[in-house]
């Protein structure tokens, strides 16, 4: 009993609540660094490090933090593993240090983090906590290698820098420049939504439900004179 | 004259090539998040830039002048952020006490800059290229934020218009909500790949 739930802990950021396709979180790196499907491990492999960490982190923390100065506290936590994580980088993997540039140090500021922070470790035990930043981890690199093997194959003919396509199409270099990003990024969501069907609910808005800056958001929708459906203030 | 001309055309490429939205893919939250109608994307994007050139204004001495002569660069992530959250609660309760129709206008985009990754983004950038180019300067690197916001709030400007066009659209189901968005998007940044290259033609 005990074992299947931890494991639906691990299991549930892969496909039923994946960071990137269902929830909407991250979608900076996510655009960015999927020009090649080696850059995207990178990126998922740095991001899933950080998570874990700090989930871990956060998680025996929980009760010391006062409520008031949580975020703070946390994007201090996250700071500190993201500089852990880019001298690592630096000193083993300078290739994809260098490709990776800014966006390296920015998992700072990625919302899939903070939200998992906020949403699940502020509240678990350590070994959930663990867990579901490993999950949620996996669930990022997944689709963030998927739409690194698309962009790559088509805009740039090969796979991992291996020559594929080379003897049937010439490249289509869009899929690599910014629009192609933004372009894959929205087939995948739709391909994932009518998969899902009439089941999942589809993301009407970005990342709201995950996101730990949600309340804040309220207000601007509020100002906006939409009606949001989740009344929580 | 030199200098104007290098400003200018710093500012330029900050708006049109470089643009953080379309073609850095920063801040893309806020870019689909809140650009549904144009006075919020307008309210958000003038929020951006004002916090992106004064978080450039105080991270870069701070990086020049305390981090590097003391081997500290490594911390660099570390102290922008925290000096990036910091000083937006201290605009916001500044704003509050002493302006308050700027806060009622502004105050609640505030928060949620902190943890917008292009203004950690943009002071993280203008150090980058000024240690690529010795002649870019603390001016080159307040020209090139207030740029990126300004480029910030083209992107998101248009985008709105884009989107409020969209509404009324007739769209296949699995496309509809986010999916569309994202294809509008594509669309938007493939207009500003034509700005590629104008700059450097323009200032020779």
């Amino acid at each position: 009993m005990e074992k299947k739930s931890l494991f639906k802990e691990f299991s549930k950021g892969i496909i039923k609540e994946n960071p990137v396709l269902c929830l909407v979180l991250g979608t900076c790196p996510t655009l960015a660094v999927t020009t090649s499907a080696s850059n995207a491990i990178g990126m998922g492999v740095a991001a899933t490090a950080v998570l874990v960490c700090s989930n871990m982190v956060i998680s025996l923390l929980r009760k010391v933090i006062p409520g008031k100065v949580r975020i703070p506290a946390y994007i201090t936590i996250i700071a500190g593993f993201v500089t852990i994580v880019q001298m690592l980088v630096q000193a083993f993997a300078p290739a994809i240090n260098d490709s990776l540039g800014i966006y390296l140090p920015l998992i700072v500021v990625n919302c899939i983090i903070l939200g998992r922070a906020e949403m699940f470790a502020s509240k678990n035990k350590v070994l959930p906590s663990m867990l579901d930043g490993l999950g949620m981890g996996v669930g990022f690199t997944a689709a963030m290698l998927l739409m690194g093997m698309i962009r790559e194959l088509f805009g740039a003919g090969s796979l991992f820098g291996i020559p594929i396509l080379s003897n049937f199409m010439s490249p289509v270099i869009a899929f690599i420049l910014p629009p192609g990003g933004f372009f894959v990024f929205g087939m995948l969501i739709a391909l994932a939504n009518k998969l899902n069907g009439g089941k999942g609910k589809a993301p009407e808005e970005v990342g709201c439900a995950g996101c730990p800056m949600k309340n804040r958001c309220q207000n601007i929708k509020e100002k906006d004179g939409c009606k949001t459906k989740e009344g929580e203030a | 004259m030199e200098t104007v001309q290098s400003l200018v055309s710093v500012f330029l490429a900050a708006i049109l090539t470089e643009n953080y939205v379309l073609s850095k893919f920063l801040g893309i939250c806020p870019f689909l998040g809140v650009s549904k109608k144009v006075n919020t994307a307008l309210g958000m994007s003038c929020a951006v830039t004002f916090v992106m050139v004064l978080a450039t204004a105080v991270t870069w001495p701070i990086y020049t002048g305390i981090l590097v002569p003391n081997n500290l660069a490594y911390l660099q992530t570390i102290v922008f952020i925290l000096v990036i959250a910091g000083l937006v609660q201290l605009v916001e309760i500044a704003l509050k006490k002493y302006m308050p129709p700027l806060y009622n206008s502004l105050g609640i985009y505030l928060p949620l800059i902190t943890t917008n990754c292009a203004v950690l983004g943009v002071t993280m950038l203008v150090l980058e290229k000024a240690a690529a180019d010795v002649t870019y300067g603390y001016g080159h690197a307040l020209v090139n934020a207030f740029g990126a916001g300004i480029g910030f709030l083209v992107a998101m400007v248009m985008f709105a218009g884009v989107r409020q066009r969209l509404e009324t659209c007739d769209i296949p189901k699995s496309l509809r909500g986010l999916p569309i968005t994202l294809v509008a998007a594509s669309l938007t940044s493939l207009s500003f790949l034509g700005f590629s290259g104008l700059v450097e033609g323009l200032m020779g």
